[in-house]
């Protein structure tokens, strides 16, 4: 039997008994995952512009039309879809497993129309001849860190939209509980907070006047 | 704290009104970004403000979108600092050899 004190004691942050932030483990490792891809992120997108900013003569083959507007609009639509995933969120805390699996499926069709403008965006520089070994238009270092930073932020967005499907599946049948759409939505709030780097950096420093 | 005052502390959040507040001014601030990125400023300038701006999304994005504003206190001092440590870490050579690259350091 415990006193006063002794529960107190049990009962506060660092007792082991609970946790600590005052959430579950997915969510924590979830929090942890992003702090490490955040430093992944932070290499590509410092080593781009360290390149960008030291190299007089970086090509700047961003015309308005196609490749800001398109630019524009795909970030436009992934923060559009960050707001669906809150609001998914929010139908699962209120256990509306119709409406978090809906509200799932127009972030998904977000991620998807992101990825169909970004790939268009690529076909078109293909055309121009730029490639991972190749740009057309001056120093190598160009086609070489514009696709492996972009390729590794789509490559997230993929992965993102297969993990949507899986957590709105497995919610739709009650197989995952609020907090795996949560830890879920965190991970797509990621990849959108990742993106409002990558745009002004690779898209809006290299705009052809 | 008990099970359920930590349920209860979990869902706590922002308004759905607020979070349309949130993307409207994220939004916003992508327009901004794109028409500073016609005024032909200097490389170094525009390399600033571009970053000010996002940093001011990520935060937007992090405090409402991520609920970290909502979470305890203890988890942004565990996870942010060590974040921005190692970040600057990175950058440690970027200002003088970046600049210097662009001929703004005397040499």
């Amino acid at each position: 039997m415990h006193d006063v004190k002794t529960d107190a004691a049990l009962d506060s942050a660092w007792s082991g008994g609970a946790s600590p932030f005052a959430m579950g483990s997915k969510k924590l490792g979830m929090w942890l995952f992003i702090v490490s891809d955040t430093l992944t992120f932070s290499a590509l997108l410092i080593t781009y512009t360290y390149s960008r900013i030291t190299n007089p003569d970086w090509p700047k083959p961003f015309p308005m039309n196609p490749a800001i507007i398109f630019s524009t609009t795909m970030t436009v639509v992934l923060l559009a879809s960050s707001l669906t995933m809150v609001m998914a969120v929010m139908a699962a805390q209120r256990n509306d497993r119709k409406k978090t699996v809906l509200w799932m499926i127009a972030t998904m069709a977000g991620g998807l129309t992101f990825m169909a403008l970004h790939l268009r965006e690529w076909f078109h520089l293909f055309e121009e001849g730029a490639t991972i070994t190749h740009n057309p238009w001056g120093t190598p270092l160009f086609g070489a860190v514009f696709f492996g930073v972009t390729g590794m932020h789509m490559t997230h967005v993929l992965i993102g939209v297969i993990y949507l499907g899986i957590v709105a599946t497995g919610y739709g049948r009650g197989k995952f509980s609020a907090e795996d759409v949560e830890v879920n939505g965190l991970y797509w709030h990621f990849v959108d907070l990742v993106w409002m780097f990558v745009f002004p950096l690779v898209y809006l420093m290299s705009v052809k006047y | 704290m008990n099970d359920h005052a930590h349920a209860e502390e979990a869902h706590a959040g922002a308004s759905v009104g607020t979070n349309l507040a949130i993307w409207i001014g994220l939004v916003a601030i992508t327009g901004l970004e794109v028409f500073l990125a016609y005024e032909e400023l200097q490389p170094t300038l525009m390399l600033t403000i571009l970053i000010g701006l996002s940093l001011v999304k990520a935060a937007m994005i992090m405090s409402y979108f991520m609920h970290l504003k909502f979470e305890r206190f203890s988890l942004v001092l565990w996870l942010v600092p060590a974040m921005i440590f190692c970040i600057a870490m990175m950058m440690i050579f970027f200002f003088t050899e970046a600049y210097w690259g662009m001929g703004l350091r005397p040499h």
